[in-house]
């Protein structure tokens, strides 16, 4: 039994979604490789080799696999499967992207975004939004699973001795090209990897108020910032914000909800977070139903109030 | 350029799904279906694209019970052309329903496959890639923006960090995410036209694909419940109380 991983990455660092994938692909049971795709990539493939539970990593790198695209990289993985039994990505956008073109190409079921292992062809994964827990087994040869990043340890990224090898690279599709990115850029923590985050909901009213009111607040915890999915509708927020099952699943030691009123969509991207507090000011609103910490009152004046308290 | 989308058939957005008492799935039992979200808004982009002039006809596909006719015939009173049911009453994994659509994309000859970005029932989020995989075609995932131009197009992706763009060549596979567009509701007019649309009746036999899961579901659960905490009443009371989990410092 061995595992290929495949490492989430930018070129230039190895990202913490490539961990949570690691421990999830060393219980499977047998060797863990990490696969860093990339174009000069070579200090992520250093990094990975030092990541605790990894025996090899396989680097390619090449102009064609720079930007991830899954008609390159899809290829690549597929022509490597061959030596392993089960293929895992985390379920990041680039995971998904990718993972499921592989399946294909190995003519085999992918397990999407499990939450634990319970055997090695065992797994749990939400449906309905997280409504419900699935069970499945799958009956593959082969297998390739997304791995939801919060519901797994993140290995150690020290303690590892890794061998590197390079891979040849499997050509590049002349179908799809890169054009470029707009990454929004942020003092701030990512909001995956983020210990707290602060997320304002439609009660904020606008942009500006969005970032007058939840921004200080960040700043004063040195959290990342979120929004639910109505912020975001409404345009008070940018859509990498978006906390819930179609946006972010996120899980810090503290969520601090201001002004949401707990969409199960929202909730679903949340509520495994340690301590969840919540300010609204609709004492029936579900978010309390989940908050460790309630407070029921105006969050323009409870929100400086606290800013300034803490 | 012909547009195809597929449409699945899906627990309405807005119930509350119960898992069943024996854990062999959830209650589904007079339950609102509707078309999948994601699907709705994929459909709505093709009909755009029509009204531009640069689609030609949209086609839909669904593939499943005998009551997703009903999921097409309100994809045809939004303003698609004409429908397939490949009909099958076995639980349908992304896998063999992307090797369904690869058979009739392969007859359909379609310049774009735009389909929802995840179904919200099984929340799978594969079949897009699977069929691109399959066809060996570029895929624009999770779509905030599609431009077709000439014969490639750009597709505006929204990423983890942010957003990025993509150029595909024809034929190309899209998948939506939820700020491409808003769907139109259908009037009663092309509610009642929609009725006259053709839709053909095709079973999964037809394309030569078997449609046997590959994965058994073993049970499903509710997942834990969170007990609620406490209220407070005070900033002052939510500091030392915070404090006191060791929430902050």
């Amino acid at each position: 039994m061995s595992t290929l991983v495949l490492a989430e990455h930018d070129n230039a660092e190895l990202k913490d979604a490539t961990l949570a994938a690691v421990t999830a692909a060393g219980q499977l049971g047998g060797d863990v490789h990490v696969l860093v795709a990339g174009a000069g990539c070579g200090a992520v493939a250093e990094a990975a080799a030092k990541v605790a539970g990894v025996a090899k990593v396989l680097v390619a790198d090449d102009a064609a696999y720079g930007a991830a695209l899954p008609e390159n990289v899809a290829p690549l993985v597929a022509g490597l499967m061959g030596g392993y039994d089960a293929f895992v990505a985390p379920a990041t956008s680039r995971g998904k992207n990718i993972a499921p073109r592989v399946a294909a190409a190995l003519d085999v079921a992918q397990i999407s975004e499990i939450l634990s292992v319970e055997g090695p062809d065992t797994f749990t994964r939400p449906i309905y939004a997280g409504n419900a827990i699935a069970t499945v087994k799958s009956s593959d040869t082969k297998k390739v699973i997304t791995v939801r990043g919060t519901a797994f340890a993140k290995a150690a990224t020290s303690g590892g001795s890794a061998a590197v090898e390079a891979v040849a690279a499997a050509g590049a599709s002349d179908k799809a090209s890169f054009v470029g990115a707009e990454l929004t850029k942020s003092a701030r923590p990512e909001l995956t990897a983020a210990k707290i985050i602060v997320s304002g909901g439609r009660a904020l009213g606008s942009s500006e108020k969005f970032h007058e009111y939840i921004d200080p607040l960040a700043d004063k915890l040195g959290a990342a910032v979120g929004a639910s999915r109505a912020a975001v509708d409404a345009g008070y927020a940018p859509n990498d914000y978006q906390v819930g099952q179609t946006g972010k699943i996120v899980a810090p030691e503290l969520y601090v909800a201001v002004g949401i009123s707990g969409a199960i969509q929202h909730l679903a991207g949340m509520k495994d977070s340690k301590i969840i507090v919540a300010i609204n000011k609709d004492e029936e609103a579900p978010i309390f139903q989940v908050a460790d910490v309630g407070l029921v009152g105006d969050l323009f004046t409870v929100v400086p109030e606290l800013a300034g308290k803490l | 350029m012909k547009v195809l989308v597929p449409v699945k058939r899906v627990v309405d957005y807005n119930v509350k799904v119960r898992v069943k008492s024996d854990q062999t799935g959830v209650e589904l039992a007079n339950i609102k279906m509707s078309m999948n979200p994601f699907d709705e808004i994929a459909v709505e982009e093709a009909i755009r694209l029509k009204e531009k002039g640069v689609a030609t006809e949209v086609v839909v596909v669904s593939i499943g019970v005998q009551q997703c006719t009903e999921t097409l015939r309100t994809a045809l009173a939004m303003g698609a052309d004409r429908g397939i049911l490949v009909q099958t009453d076995v639980t349908t994994e992304s896998l063999a329903v992307a090797k369904v659509l690869a058979r009739i994309a392969e007859e359909e000859q379609p310049g774009l496959i735009i389909l929802g970005k995840q179904a919200i029932d099984d929340d799978a989020n594969q079949t897009g890639q699977m069929l691109a995989g399959l066809l060996g075609w570029a895929q624009g995932t999770f779509a905030s923006k599609v431009d077709p131009q000439g014969d490639t197009v750009a597709v505006t992706r929204e990423i983890d960090g942010g957003l990025e763009t993509v150029a595909l060549k024809l034929p190309a596979i899209v998948t939506t995410d939820l700020r491409l567009n808003e769907p139109r509701y259908a009037s009663l007019p092309n509610i009642m036209k929609a009725k006259s649309k053709p839709i053909a009746n095709k079973t999964p036999a037809d394309y030569g694909v078997d449609m046997t899961p590959r994965l058994t579901t073993v049970k499903v659960t509710e997942p834990a419940k969170r007990q609620a905490g406490i209220k407070v009443k005070s900033v002052d009371e939510l500091v030392a109380k915070l404090k006191e989990m060791g929430a902050v410092a």
